[in-house]
């Protein structure tokens, strides 16, 4: 699951992870106050205005501003608040911005030069351990970082029979090139960012930038963090931060009838019984000569309901100009499935697309015939190739 | 000759008396599976479907001489039903449950390191040699004894897959699902290794997906040691980047997680890689010495 980058400071200060003093606004009125608030407790003159949404990139866009006055505040926030913002990372269309958070500046003129470097903890896939990627290239991308200089990416892994070990805080420090009382508060940072990381039951944290102050502070300016959703069992308080107008109407609904969509921006819909079996089909539409209109995994247990339930879903999209269900039915039965599609048919009316139904395994045989009596307009097959050479002469 | 599984496997069920534990094992004991019991704590003594309940795994292992577990306990309990089996010496475990936490998956696989076994899954539909021992929820009908290896990241796929090569009459030593989160027991490399030592298999399908290294990691490995012809299927071609297709695990991160990179390191290493996964069976017919 996906936080904002408030809802992510919120964990790690909890953890007692250095972050900006900020506070989260819905209305330019409620940004002025929150700027109020935040130079009460720190005596910033200075604030950075930063758009909420579920995506990186947002200063390329317009969605991150620094204010010098309360005035610009408000004008700021009134900028960004309802906006659509566009990163690299959304889609054309962007994002609408319903919050702002405003902060205190940290980036001001010291003893010290102030260095913006890059910290994250993930899964290391290939050994199934913890890893710390970290590098003195901080502020910006870290593909290009890694692209351009590789030799600036450093890696810690940590050993999860002894969790986090000293030596390995203390060896960050030393790569990101850290003098004086910085070491002390690197490695301080890294033991609170690795124990609010795993009670957290993260799967990722990325600080980009991290902030070596002029007075040797270490401030995590932004924070992008990911929750396993597998875990949210044991941690109620996080699951409660799922903000539901990030996430796809659509898909939201689906998930609530135990249907796993993804909408794409193709012309062929599809409904398939498994994850793998469905990028499958997606796959196969491409090749017949179409474009993926959406994932859709029914899952394990294809009844009529949900069905139906998926054909609506399907048929929402304007751009659907045929569909095509795959089932492969092992402890599902293929009869029951055919019966579904038929019911869900004369349900749902009026349905003016092409549906290629095919389905395979138990009682497939049946289950054609049925398809086949039902004097609906619908194709149907048994063997994937057949049901490919449909797609591709109805979509001629 | 199969791996992992057969008709000498004596299969214990922990989360026996669940709804799901007693649907599979049901269908399990149909297909002939040699299941000696199952385990439910609390509810060691009594009896469920003509077998014994245990207490505790090493009680099955004791009184039954289990030697293979399949696992339906629900995800907050999943990892340490797999670490009881281990600890009790179970060779084979096989986990079909969904969403075990990330980090509890963590702790698991170092876990196992000091113990003398091997864990498939989570998140997979299991094994099955056909004729012999089905360990798991996959249709058993579709399959049928034979020559071909079949590993798969993807269940349904799978499925797919055994059907085509029951059908153009080649059939399967032996079916393993690895499962589709991002950390698992077996990887793509070591199922391969496990059907490359065994004689009886003639040729393997690899069933991949976007996400992670496995599958050019197995890659990698097949180019150096197998000589068995291996055909593959990379499912997720047209996935959108960054979004997670159903799996936990498939989902595209860098450049190299994508369905084109791997398809080309494959070809790269001499395997026989269909962009349409409808081409599985015809294309090991074509590629395979008998």
């Amino acid at each position: 699951m996906n936080l904002h980058e408030f809802q992510g400071k919120s964990i790690l200060a909890k953890f007692g992870v250095p972050v900006p003093n900020g506070r989260v606004a819905d209305t330019p009125d409620a940004a002025v106050e929150a700027a109020q608030a935040v130079r009460e407790l720190t005596g910033t003159e200075i604030w950075a205005v930063k758009a909420q949404i579920h995506a990186g990139g947002r200063g390329k866009g317009g969605g991150v501003k620094i204010a010098k006055s309360i005035a610009e505040v408000k004008e700021y926030a009134n900028n960004i608040l309802g906006m659509m913002l566009i990163t690299p990372q959304t889609s054309k269309t962007g994002k609408k911005v319903r919050r702002v958070l405003i902060e205190e500046n940290i980036y001001h003129k010291g003893e010290f030069e102030l260095q913006e470097l890059y910290f994250s903890v993930l899964l290391n896939r290939q050994t199934s351990k913890v890893i710390m990627m970290y590098s003195p290239k901080g502020g910006m991308n870290i593909e290009e970082v890694a692209a351009e200089t590789p030799e600036l990416i450093f890696k810690e892994e940590i050993d999860p029979k002894v969790g986090l070990q000293q030596f390995q805080c203390r060896k960050i420090a030393f790569n990101y090139g850290l003098t004086g009382g910085a070491i002390k508060e690197m490695t301080s940072f890294v033991t609170k960012i690795y124990k609010a990381y795993i009670e957290s039951d993260a799967t990722l944290f990325e600080i980009n930038p991290l902030v070596k102050t002029s007075d040797n502070k270490i401030i995590a300016a932004d924070a992008k963090v990911v929750v396993d959703n597998s875990a949210l069992f044991r941690h109620p308080e996080i699951a409660e931060m799922r903000d539901f107008e990030e996430e796809d109407p659509i898909e939201v609904e689906a998930s609530s009838f135990g249907l796993n969509y993804v909408k794409l921006d193709g012309n062929v819909g599809c409904m398939v019984n498994g994850a793998g079996l469905a990028m499958a089909t997606m796959d196969i539409i491409k090749l017949s000569g179409g474009e993926p209109a959406n994932f859709l995994d029914v899952g394990g247990t294809a009844n009529a309901k949900r069905v139906e339930e998926a054909f609506r879903i399907i048929l929402r999209d304007v751009n659907v100009k045929a569909i095509l269900v795959n089932i492969f039915g092992g402890i599902v039965r293929c009869d029951r499935v055919a019966q579904g599609v038929v019911d869900a048919y004369k349900n749902i009316g009026e349905i003016n697309v092409p549906i290629i139904v095919r389905l395979q395994g138990t009682n497939a045989i049946e289950a054609k015939k049925i398809i086949d009596e039902s004097g609906l307009k619908v194709h149907s097959a048994i063997q994937l190739e057949d049901a490919a050479k449909i797609v591709k002469e109805v979509m001629a | 000759m199969s791996v992992l599984v057969d008709k000498n496997s004596k299969v214990v069920v922990q989360g026996f008396t669940g709804t799901e534990g007693t649907f599979h094992a049901t269908q399990m004991i149909e297909y002939g599976t040699n299941v000696v019991g199952g385990v439910t704590p609390g509810k060691g003594g009594q009896t469920h479907l003509g077998k014994p309940v245990f207490n505790t795994v090493a009680d099955a292992v004791k009184i039954a001489g289990a030697n293979v577990s399949l696992i339906f306990v629900p995800p907050p309990f999943a990892a340490d039903a797999i670490m009881e089996a281990a600890e009790a010496g179970i060779k084979v475990i096989v986990c079909i449950t969904e969403g075990i936490p990330v980090k509890d998956m963590v702790n698991v696989k170092e876990y196992l390191k000091s113990k003398d076994c091997r864990l498939i899954g989570p998140n997979c539909p299991g094994i099955i040699t056909p004729g012999e021992a089905k360990v798991g929820i996959m249709p058993g009908f579709i399959h049928q004894p034979g020559c071909i290896g079949i590993v798969s990241r993807s269940g349904t796929l799978a499925y797919e897959a055994v059907d085509q090569i029951t059908k153009v009459g080649l059939g399967q030593t032996t079916g393993i699902g690895i499962g589709g989160d991002p950390i698992i027991g077996t990887s793509v490399k070591e199922a391969i290794e496990l059907f490359n030592n065994d004689p009886e298999t003639k040729g393997i399908v690899m069933i991949g997906e976007i996400g992670g290294g496995q599958e050019a990691e197995a890659a990698y490995w097949i180019k150096e040691n197998c000589k068995k012809p291996v055909v593959c299927f990379i499912a997720g071609a047209t996935a959108p980047k960054g979004r997670t297709m159903g799996h936990a695990g498939a989902i595209i991160g860098g450049a190299e997680d994508t369905a084109e990179a791997k398809k080309t390191i494959l070809r790269a290493c001499g395997i026989h890689v269909v962009d349409s996964p409808a081409d599985l069976g015809t294309k090991m017919l074509e590629v395979i010495n008998l």
